[in-house]
């Protein structure tokens, strides 16, 4: 007998000290929530008839499975961001008014992402429009869900994946007035309008993701989160396709730095300021001045033939 | 000149230097075009060798440009490479005028090569502008591209990294210009052939 209870605890222990090795995964416990928030409809039992009945579930208290393993935040238990009350069903009213903790409460301060730049994105983000317009409701969550995220544009090779994870998250709130009234009293302006000066909008909205021509760029923060209001946005074509400057910069940088630390390897470095000279005017002086010394020195050869005569 | 008063102007290790140096600066040349001028529809070489041979013959010419830096102090090849500012300008007119006129009219060059002066005027002033000026700056430039993290983030709003590479890019042009009348004014010796014997053998 005593050896058994013994035996549990050292079970117990056993499971404890495993906890730590399994944090890689996604916690058990989920499924209890996910048993019900991953699938279109529920069971719960009813005391009153003493039957199990279906429900449908709320469409937008649905979470992906897979979306949830590929995020970040994957080694979370649900109740570590939401309260353990949640754990019961029918959940208790109040909790509805619970508030959540957003990206900097956790990552502000912390050493471990510094390469992410939190407080200065969260300083950018202070800055956008979003922020200037609608302080009380726009937050981080709006564009990243701690559910999902996973940063792509420093992951992903791909530029059209990039673009387009990027332009979803814009597009899932100015395409949708459902999210968007959850923010202003509005309707969202109709973009394909907004940007019909723009030849082939569907190719540059596959091509360039909304904050190349929304934000203001800077070399040291991978993306840029200060929103312009509308009337700094950029049309100036020029901008991308002549001497597509300061995008390219911050792009370049960034990569450089990841290939680099990924083999130790300089040489292998495959990134280039593309552009940095497609800028005509100095390839015309460049090259009237390759000219010229080329017609100085054939105009030299001749006199010297001439002189042998 | 005869054959009796052949000069030893050109050291072994200047030699080895300029050969490497050489062909490691034409194929920074060579790549550094293709970089430029390829678009996604025109490729003068694959994108991604053409950057890695560009980086490898950087890293060579910077390292290969310490040996002509410190030759220069240690040997006695650096006298060559001392400048008097007083008169220089007369100096190099008067040489470009034998270039221009007096060269066709077969008059004697005007600072003829010998064991005190191995350069005229005008390569003096382009061998130190370019070796002292131009290549250095080229190294240092290309240098911070590979470590984009030490340019300045933003000069008057334009990007550091961007101006870092059209700098660096108008400073290889130069010296493409400077390899073209190098090379030029080099065959334009008393034979076709003869300086650049000399650059192999080392005997003017
Ligand atoms: C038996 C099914 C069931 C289980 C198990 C369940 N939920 Fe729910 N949950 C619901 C339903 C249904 C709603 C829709 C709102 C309601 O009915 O209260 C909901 C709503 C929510 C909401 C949104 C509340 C709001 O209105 O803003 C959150 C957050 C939530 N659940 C979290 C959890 C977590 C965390 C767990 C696990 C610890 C969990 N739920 C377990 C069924 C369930
Ligand atoms: C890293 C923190 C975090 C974790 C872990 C987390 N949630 Fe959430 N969850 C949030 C935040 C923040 C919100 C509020 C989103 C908003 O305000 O738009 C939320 C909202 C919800 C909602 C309401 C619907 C919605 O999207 O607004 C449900 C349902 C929910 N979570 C269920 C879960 C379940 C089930 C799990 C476990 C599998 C889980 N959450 C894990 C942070 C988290
Ligand atoms: C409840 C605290 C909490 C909140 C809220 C939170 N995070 Fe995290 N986040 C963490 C922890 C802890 C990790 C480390 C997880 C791991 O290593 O398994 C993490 C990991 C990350 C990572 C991956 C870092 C890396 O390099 O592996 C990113 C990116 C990230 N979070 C972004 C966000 C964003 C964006 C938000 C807001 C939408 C957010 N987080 C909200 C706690 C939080
Ligand atoms: C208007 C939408 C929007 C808002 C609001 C927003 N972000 Fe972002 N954020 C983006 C986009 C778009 C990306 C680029 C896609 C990617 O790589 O994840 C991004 C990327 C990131 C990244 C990854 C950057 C990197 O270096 O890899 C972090 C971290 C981040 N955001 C944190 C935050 C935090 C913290 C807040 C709130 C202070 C916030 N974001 C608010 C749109 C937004
Ligand atoms: C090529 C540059 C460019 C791209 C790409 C672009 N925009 Fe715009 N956008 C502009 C300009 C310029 C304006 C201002 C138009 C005006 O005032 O006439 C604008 C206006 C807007 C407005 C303001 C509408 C209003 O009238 O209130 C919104 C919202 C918007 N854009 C969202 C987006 C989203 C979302 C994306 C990505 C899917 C995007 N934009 C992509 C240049 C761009
Ligand atoms: C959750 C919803 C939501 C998301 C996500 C969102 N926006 Fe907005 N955005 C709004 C709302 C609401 C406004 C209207 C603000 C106002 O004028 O009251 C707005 C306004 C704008 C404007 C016009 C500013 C002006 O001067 O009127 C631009 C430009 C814009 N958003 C760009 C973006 C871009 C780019 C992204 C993606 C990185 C994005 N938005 C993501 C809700 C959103
Ligand atoms: C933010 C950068 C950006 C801006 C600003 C921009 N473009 Fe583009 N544009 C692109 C990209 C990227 C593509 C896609 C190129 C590709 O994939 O072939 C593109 C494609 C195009 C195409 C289609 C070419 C084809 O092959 O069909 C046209 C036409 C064009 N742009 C014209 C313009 C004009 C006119 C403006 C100014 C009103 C403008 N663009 C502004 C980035 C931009
Ligand atoms: C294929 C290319 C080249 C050829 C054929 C070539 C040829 C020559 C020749 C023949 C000389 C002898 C002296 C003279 O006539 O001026 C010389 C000297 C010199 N060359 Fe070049 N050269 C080449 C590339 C370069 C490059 C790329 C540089 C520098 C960036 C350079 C720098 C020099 C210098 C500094 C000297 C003088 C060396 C000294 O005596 O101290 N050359 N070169």
């Amino acid at each position: 007998m005593l050896a058994q209870t013994r035996g549990i605890l050292l079970l117990t222990l056993f499971l404890f000290a495993q906890f730590p090795l399994r944090s890689q995964i996604t916690p058990e416990e989920n499924n209890t929530c996910l048993k019900c928030h991953s699938a279109h409809s529920y069971s719960i039992y009813n005391e009153w008839t003493e039957q199990d009945q279906k429900r449908l579930m709320n469409p937008y208290y649905i979470l992906d499975t897979m979306l949830l393993k590929a995020g970040v935040h994957h080694t979370f238990k649900c109740i570590d961001c939401h309260a353990y009350d949640y754990s019961t069903y029918p959940h208790n009213g109040d909790l509805k008014l619970e508030p959540m903790m957003t990206c900097i409460d956790c990552h502000g301060g912390d050493e471990t992402y510094a390469s992410y730049q939190f407080e200065r994105i969260e300083e950018e983000f202070q800055k956008s429009i979003h922020f200037e317009k609608h302080s009380e409701t726009f937050t981080c969550t709006k564009c990243h869900s701690q559910h999902y995220y996973k940063p792509t544009t420093r992951t992903s090779t791909n530029i059209n994946e990039i673009v387009e994870f990027s332009n979803n998250m814009c597009l899932s709130c100015h395409n949708s007035n459902i999210d968007y009234q959850l923010i202003s009293e509005e309707t969202s302006p109709k973009l394909i309008e907004v940007h019909s000066w723009l030849p082939n909008q569907n190719l540059h909205f596959q091509r360039v993701r909304c904050i190349e021509c929304h934000t203001e760029v800077h070399d040291t923060l991978l993306v840029s989160h200060h929103i312009l209001p509308k009337a700094q946005a950029t049309k100036n074509c020029i901008e991308c396709h002549s001497t597509n400057s300061k995008l390219q910069a911050s792009l370049y940088k960034y990569r450089n730095l990841v290939a680099r630390s990924e083999d130790n390897n300089i040489i292998s470095n495959e990134y280039y300021v593309i552009g940095a000279y497609r800028n005509k005017t100095l390839n015309y002086i460049l090259l009237l001045i390759l000219a010229g010394t080329l017609s100085g020195i054939i105009f030299h050869i001749a006199c010297r033939t001439f002189r042998k005569k | 000149m005869t054959k009796e008063e052949r000069i030893y102007l050109f050291p072994l290790w200047l030699r080895i230097w300029h050969g490497i140096n050489a062909l490691g600066i034409l194929i920074l040349i060579i790549t550094g075009i293709s970089m430029q001028y390829s678009t996604a529809g025109f490729v003068i070489l694959d994108f991604k060798t053409t950057i890695k041979l560009h980086n490898i013959a950087g890293i060579i010419v910077s390292i290969i440009y310490l040996m002509f830096f410190v030759g220069n102090i240690v040997s006695s090849n650096g006298f060559f490479y001392h400048f008097r500012i007083k008169g220089t300008s007369n100096r190099m007119l008067k040489q470009v005028k034998y270039y221009l006129c007096c060269f066709f009219k077969i008059e004697k060059p005007p600072y003829p090569v010998s064991e005190k002066r191995k350069f005229n005027p005008l390569q003096k002033f382009s061998y130190i502008g370019v070796m002292y000026f131009i290549v250095p700056f080229v190294i240092a430039s290309g240098m911070a591209l590979l470590f984009p993290e030490i340019i300045i983030e933003e000069i008057y709003s334009v990007s550091g990294i961007m101006l870092t590479a059209v700098l660096h890019g108008i400073a290889g042009f130069i010296i493409f210009i400077f390899l073209i009348v190098h090379i030029y004014i080099a065959s334009i010796g008393e034979s076709p052939m003869k300086n650049f014997k000399s650059m192999i053998t080392g005997w003017h």
